[in-house]
């Protein structure tokens, strides 16, 4: 392997990676603040996606779908969580698996009942179409480049927010002790539900930048549901910086077991996450007990 | 109280009668689903043992149900029947086998974690059979032929017929409830209920809760194999679909719809969730919609389970909130706290 595919295949696992840490570090922030185990977490990454589909479709403009899609599935995550998770907190585990696997049937009962079972692309915005070309034969596609940039823009964000603002204050509180936070005076029912509604934003806004480059279709949030999992037992629950660096991990070992072993990609990931399970049975930032 | 067990000793001889009996008025439509319907309980109740009995949440019991089966479609010969001897040892020797490699890694962890250990490593096989071509690849295999029940070249029973494969899966459910009990009333029983109820508590007694976890995990995965070989010769057919963790997810369903703290509980979840599953696909495309929101409807209104209900009906006494509905303003008498 030349100097060049490599490079092409290590930007491939980044971006890969960044995306994957869209999603999972959704799903740790609603582990971390409300200690909700939330199996449609990859549901939502689909909802995205579809909604990508479906408002380019309409509109004709990819960065409607942006807007739109972020706009809805923050209002889909804040009726959520009034009307289901609430009722959530506090419950045993088994209780949170089986309300959000009633929620994944629905959702995606729905989804087939407004967007049909058929594979979908969705066509990536006018100026982001080209490719740079790197040798003779090899090209790298904008559009991928264009996803680094804005999942580094994204995360930046949610690092920001968490370690210099009052709300990300009081996040990080709320993850180290809960009760001791809101016998300070917090309301966690408020923000129980802001938190959990970006962790739905933030899955759906995995699904949209993804859906020009991917298929959109029925299924595809099984995988990225599995990916997030592992992401998050990799750094850590409730671990944001942990979620970066498990996602990295997960995206450039999946490149790279896509090229040396074609047949047996899929478990470079699980030889991971039996090692580090191995190593350190409660993620590579996480905290002792949980 | 002796009056209630007395009931319901009754009450359970007179449903394995009716069991027994089934095959001699049912229409082999309905025998056939029977069958499905002891196979998933089983499945369930294998689960249970893990979850209600020893407070681990497992989503990989899929795997082991799809792995047996997955077993029992390679190691038949193409044209012929599989001989029973060999394809069902092998198969659940599997299904332990995979149990003891998953539960060693997952139980080092605990909680949510456990949950989305098992859930990743369940899917590991789901792609193993779904990505590579051992089996079909995403398609599938066909299994022609029921597994071949004989000594030498003398035919025991014709698992080809649907009244023989269902007293056959009976006799087996009802030997899975037998062994649960057991082992749920033997002194490795009651370690396990310690390590959920107290893990310090039970650790500091002494009790090695990794190994009782890890035995019953096993258990519990080769029991579920047992339950995935024989769907698996019922339908004729395996897909990854099988091993994938909604199959898991929807007997993790049963269990809490039957009650966790009893052996058979999810056999009868399993029942009730797959009559209804007949019920809404009969009556709407759309049936999946239906089934969530059920789901998600009894686990915010029962937490325990529908047993809650019988409970309430049989024993009004012991929820306080229906006490004071039925039977208002009666005073406490002295003593009778």
């Amino acid at each position: 392997m030349d100097l060049v595919s490599f490079a092409v295949q290590l930007l491939n696992g980044v971006q890969y990676g960044l995306v994957l840490f869209l999603v999972a570090s959704g799903l740790t922030l609603v582990f971390g603040i409300l200690g909700v185990i939330n199996l449609a977490h990859g549901a939502f990454y689909m909802l995205g996606a579809y909604l990508a589909y479906w408002i380019t479709a309409r509109t004709g403009s990819f960065w409607a779908a942006l807007v739109g899609g972020v706009a809805i599935a923050f209002v889909v995550g804040l009726l959520l969580e009034e009307i289901f998770v609430k009722r959530l907190y506090g419950r045993d585990h088994l209780a949170q698996v089986l309300l959000s696997f009633g929620l994944i049937l629905v959702l995606d009962e729905i989804r087939h009942i407004l967007f049909g079972k058929d594979v979908h692309s969705v066509p990536a915005p006018e100026f982001l179409r080209g490719s740079i070309q790197l040798t003779e034969v090899l090209s790298y596609p904008v559009y991928r480049l264009a996803i680094c940039v804005f999942c580094l823009a994204v995360a930046a964000a949610i690092f920001l927010v968490i370690q210099k603002t009052r709300i990300g204050m009081i996040v990080r509180a709320g993850a180290e002790n809960r009760d001791m936070t809101r016998a300070l005076g917090i309301r966690f029912d408020v923000v129980n539900r802001y938190v959990f509604a970006v962790g739905i934003v933030l899955a759906a806004l995995g699904g949209i930048v993804v859906a020009p480059i991917s298929t959109v279709f029925p299924g595809m949030d099984n995988q990225m549901l599995i990916l997030s999992f592992v992401v998050v037992v990799l750094g850590g629950i409730g671990s944001v910086a942990g979620a970066a660096i498990g996602a990295l991990l997960i995206g450039v070992a999946d490149s790279f077991g896509k090229v040396f072993m074609p047949n047996f990609s899929s478990f470079t990931i699980y030889v991971l996450m039996a090692a580090v399970l191995l190593w350190r049975p409660n993620g590579i930032l996480g905290r002792r007990e949980i | 109280m002796a009056r209630g067990a007395l009931t319901s000793r009754l009450v359970a001889v007179a449903l394995v009668a009716v069991a027994v009996a089934l095959p001699f008025f049912a229409a082999t439509y309905y025998l056939q689903l029977a069958s499905k319907v002891l196979l998933m309980g089983l499945l369930a109740m294998a689960l249970n043992l893990v979850v209600g009995f020893g407070g681990l949440v497992s989503l990989c019991h899929a795997a082991f149900f799809g792995l047996a089966g997955y077993v029992l479609a390679l190691t038949s010969p193409p044209y012929e029947a599989a001989s029973i001897w060999i394809t069902l040892p092998a198969a659940v020797g599997a299904a332990a086998l995979a149990a003891l490699v998953i539960g060693a890694l997952s139980l080092r962890t605990r909680g949510i974690y456990f949950i989305m250990v098992t859930l990743a490593f369940g899917e590991m096989l789901f792609f193993f059979f779904h990505d590579t071509r051992v089996a079909g690849g995403s398609d599938g295999t066909f299994i022609y032929f029921k597994p071949l029940v004989a000594i030498g070249s003398l035919p025991l029973l014709d698992l080809e017929k649907a009244r023989t494969f269902y007293w056959v899966v009976l006799g087996l459910t009802l030997a899975g409830i037998a062994l649960l009990v057991v082992i749920v009333r033997s002194p490795f029983g009651h370690a396990l209920a310690a390590s959920r109820v107290n893990e310090r508590r039970a650790r500091s007694l002494g009790f090695p809760i990794y190994r009782i976890r890890l035995a019953a995990f096993v258990i519990s995965g080769a029991l579920a194999g047992l339950s995935g070989y024989f769907a698996a010769a019922q339908f004729g057919y395996v897909a990854p679909q099988m091993l994938g963790w909604h199959v898991s997810a929807t007997a993790l369903v049963m269990v809490v719809l039957g009650g966790m703290r009893t052996v058979t509980g999810p056999l009868l979840g399993a029942a009730i969730l797959m009559g209804l599953e007949e019920f809404l696909r009969a009556s709407t495309e759309h049936w999946k919609l239906l089934e969530g929101l059920i789901i998600i409807g009894l686990v915010l209104a029962f937490p325990d389970g529908v047993r809650q209900l019988f409970d309430m009906a049989l024993k009004p006494h012991a929820f306080p909130a229906l006490r004071r509905m039925r039977r208002p303003a009666v005073p406490r008498e002295a003593g009778n706290a």
